[in-house]
């Protein structure tokens, strides 16, 4: 297999923005995006010609779709570099740039404290011992990476606007579905405030999240239990108790 | 001095650093919690099966005395006893509390479920399907975010450790690399490291993530910190490779009911089954991997044999996972695995309160060895992660009052002139493979003096004296391990040796490997015994 990994590269977050081409060769067809960033260096450059080598910086963690952390935009699609197999790229050519909505450190490294800036704003976490009952809400909205898909193609997200999109809506989810009664009214604020107020069930985050997290009805059992009211509906009778 | 002006370092945010942040910010102690990546991407997210307490919920009549035993037994009698007896005590209090902060355990009908896993014949494993690592990450990210807001824990999400700070001999603090601004700065005071496994050691070859890259391990080991039993590390039996790493198919399968076997003249042998009887597919890690290292076959793991229901309700998301990287539906066929590099047994060799030989330097997690001596039963791991960033916290606030008596400075940071930072070079990461390599080599499942010696070599071959001090430093470690494993003329859990295929109670004792005058010494300490059970 053969691509050619064109990149857009910024030395620092001021500092002007250019293209550079890496040729990456393998014979493993399970080679993703990841793969191929961890191993082009110098040698690879195409045209080596524009000045002193500097690698390429990239985040990274895990390599199997469970920590958020490589998410960029592949091919003018926001997407997980570990997720996106080089083979299934049509043509030879593979655009890489920083994901758009966030602040760029460097190359394709972005700084998304925004997003755990936005959930302590929104106090998320429980002041009270959790009541569990919905799990399998529980279970699904903690699965959330925070990787900032969602908010790439949100079109009602930017930094700075309150609004904190499915990255927050899942958090608070969590929330919700172990929700003691005490709570349960600062957390229909919060839940307002950041979550149902500006969102326009566009949707365009259901497709594109890689946990594939049931984003649609977890918006829907939040907005019955925060919105309306309707809690018992949405996270179930209370009859669970504590373990202990 | 008052405990609001005390500032303690924690580096590493996974549930580690987590537990020990939430555990000091709760008994008023500020916090500094650093680590190389925000918390959502540690390992602790990606442990799977489940984490281990005595709640004796499912009708068993167990007991933490059988979760003491089953513990020293599966770690081969090398870790303390004493520290055993907390762990397993502290554990039902430690999953009740997650329970608290809305972790989803599996229940049925409200109830919680727990299931088997390996190296322990009762049901002590609590789960949520196979992502329980995710579940109590989310929950303690939550739980800390809380003392995040009230201005008891600072995080510094994008910062490396570098090394450990000294002023006239004593430790001052750390000094701290900011990734996003490129910059270095001194954070003043206790240090608790909590910086997980050193998979980078072993890079490409292990289960867990990247960003661990052991260089905080390899600094720590090259300043003079007290290593343990470096020569124990964990192969899972059942990983598969994938592009750039190993993937885990958890213990959780075998423990819903899936078999190993491998073909023989035509026909499946359940191995494990044939020696070890009915419980041998849960046998304990170190003894499936050695088996599987002495096949000399292709073995494979049969989960065709689960219900719809198991697969559904508990494994879901492990069938979803290996679909999506192997292209096998585990539900309709076999799916072949081999040993792979999991767990560091050996570390930061701590002491019953966490604390290492520099005095206000403690440890805890992944990175620390304290609870699972030669070999760590699955579950234990996340329990021993947030149990010893408890007892790290605990120990150290106890001790708050000393902080800033001039033995160590209560606070403050200091920023660094920018130094110029070589970018790493085609060399260097030429060294870095060769060394991996060497380890692997030598550190292979099934090993003999011969095979480690020529990694020590190999090892040794790389050292230069123009090489940056973090490449020298790992270097030194890389050489520790070898050493370790060269030294125990034993067989015994991880560590198997077929030219001393016995285990010999002379080597019951811990492995310690520490740098002192320029060269790895390598002493043995005793270890109490263990009551008859
Ligand atoms: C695939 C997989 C499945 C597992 N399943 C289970 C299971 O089911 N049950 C179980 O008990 N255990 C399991 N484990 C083991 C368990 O997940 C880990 O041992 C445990 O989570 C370690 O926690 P920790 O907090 O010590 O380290 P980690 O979670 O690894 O956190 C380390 C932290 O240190 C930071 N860090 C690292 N280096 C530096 C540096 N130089 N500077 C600054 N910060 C740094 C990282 O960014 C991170 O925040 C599994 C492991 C893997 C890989
Ligand atoms: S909802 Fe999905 S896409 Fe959005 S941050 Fe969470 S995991 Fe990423």
């Amino acid at each position: 297999m053969r691509k050619l990994l064109h990149i857009l590269r910024r030395e620092s977050a001021g500092s002007a923005p250019y293209w550079e081409d890496f040729l990456y060769e393998s014979q493993d067809e399970a080679a993703t995006v990841a793969t191929a960033l961890q191993s082009i260096g110098a040698e690879n450059r195409v045209d080596s010609g524009s000045g002193a080598f500097r690698p390429v910086a990239w985040e990274s963690s895990c390599l199997q779709r469970r920590c958020g952390a490589c998410a960029m935009v592949i091919n003018s699609h926001p997407a997980m570099a570990c997720d996106t197999r080089l083979r299934d790229l049509a043509g030879e050519r593979v655009t890489l740039e920083p994901l758009g909505k966030f602040p760029v450190v460097e190359d394709l490294i972005v700084d998304r404290t925004v997003m755990m800036e936005n959930l302590k704003r929104l106090s998320v976490w429980l002041s009270e011992k959790a009541d569990p009952g919905a799990e399998d809400m529980a279970f699904e909205a903690s699965r959330c990476l925070q990787c900032g898909l969602c908010l790439e193609v949100c079109p009602n997200f930017a930094p700075g606007l309150g609004f904190g999109g499915m990255a927050a809506m899942n958090p608070i989810a969590r929330l919700i579905a172990n929700s003691p009664q005490q709570m349960r009214k600062s957390l229909a604020k919060n839940y307002m405030r950041g979550v149902y107020s500006g969102c326009g069930k566009s949707l365009a985050c259901r497709d594109i999240c890689p946990a594939e997290i049931d984003m649609e009805k977890l918006l829907a059992r939040s907005n019955a239990a925060a919105v309306w009211g309707r809690w018992k509906a949405a996270v179930g009778s209370r009859d669970q108790g504590h373990i202990d | 001095m008052d405990a609001s002006d005390v500032k303690i370092n924690i580096i590493g945010a996974g549930l580690a650093g987590l537990s020990a942040a939430k555990t000091l910010a709760q008994s008023g102690v500020h916090v500094r919690l650093i680590s190389y990546q925000h918390s959502e991407r540690a390992q602790s997210n990606l442990a799977e099966g489940g984490i281990n307490a005595v709640m004796n919920v499912m009708g068993e009549n167990d007991r933490i005395e059988y979760h003491f035993q089953d513990t020293g037994k599966g770690g081969c009698f090398l870790a303390d006893p004493e520290m055993v007896r907390g762990l397993t005590q502290a554990a039902p209090g430690i999953v009740s509390e997650l329970a608290d902060l809305g972790v989803p355990f599996h229940r049925e009908k409200g109830r919680l479920i727990q299931r088997n896993f390996g190296g322990q014949k009762l049901k002590r494993t609590a789960y949520a399907r196979s992502s329980t690592g995710k579940v109590l990450v989310s929950a303690m990210i939550d739980a800390v975010r809380r003392y995040e807001a009230e201005g008891f824990v600072e995080r510094f999400a994008h910062h490396t450790f570098e090394r450990l700070l000294f002023e006239n001999g004593r430790l001052a603090g750390a000094r701290i690399y900011d990734r996003f601004r490129k910059e270095e700065f001194d954070c003043r005071g206790p240090v608790i490291m909590a910086c997980g496994g050193m998979n980078g050691m072993f890079e490409g070859a292990t289960t867990g993530t990247l960003a661990n890259t052991g260089q905080a391990a390899a600094v720590l080991f090259s300043q003079g910190v007290r290593f343990g039993n470096l020569e124990f590390l964990q192969y899972h039996p059942t990983t598969v490779e994938i592009s750039g790493k190993r993937l885990l198919i958890s213990e959780a399968a075998r423990g819903e009911g899936g078999r190993l076997f491998c073909m023989k003249n035509g026909a499946r042998c359940y191995f494990m089954e044939e020696k070890y009887g009915e419980r041998g597919n849960l046998m304990p890690r170190d003894v499936i991997s050695r088996e599987m290292a002495l096949l000399n076959e292709q073995a494979y793991l049969d989960l065709t044999v689960l219900d719809r229901a198991t697969w559904e309700k508990k494994l879901s998301d492990l069938r979803e996972e290996v679909i999506h990287y192997l292209g096998i539906d585990p539900a309709a066929e076999p799916v072949p695995v081999s040993p792979g590099i999991h767990y560091f047994m050996g570390g930061i060799l701590v002491d019953r309160d966490h604390r290492t030989n520099i005095p206000w330097l403690y440890a805890a997690g992944e990175c620390a060895c304290a609870y699972h001596g030669a070999n760590r039963l699955g579950g234990n791991s996340l329990l021993g992660a947030i149990y010893g960033g408890k007892r790290a916290a605990e120990s150290l606030a106890a001790a708050i009052h000393e902080v800033g008596s001039g033995e160590i400075p209560a606070d403050g940071t200091v920023s660094v002139a920018a130094a110029a930072r070589a970018a790493e070079t085609g060399d260097e990461n030429v060294v870095h493979a060769r060394m991996v390599r060497a380890l692997l080599k030598g550190m292979e499942p099934l090993r003999t003096e011969e095979r480690m010696r020529e990694a020590l070599e190999e090892v040794i071959s790389l050292k230069a004296p123009d090489q940056p001090e973090t490449m020298k430093a790992s270097l030194l470690l890389a050489e520790a391990i070898l050493r370790c494993g060269l030294e125990r003329k034993e067989t015994r859990g991880a560590h198997t040796r077929l030219d001393y295929p016995k285990t010999d109670e002379n080597w019951r004792k811990t492995t310690v490997a520490q740098m002192t005058d320029g060269r790895i010494g390598i002493t043995y300490e005793k270890i109490a015994p263990y009551p008859a059970p």
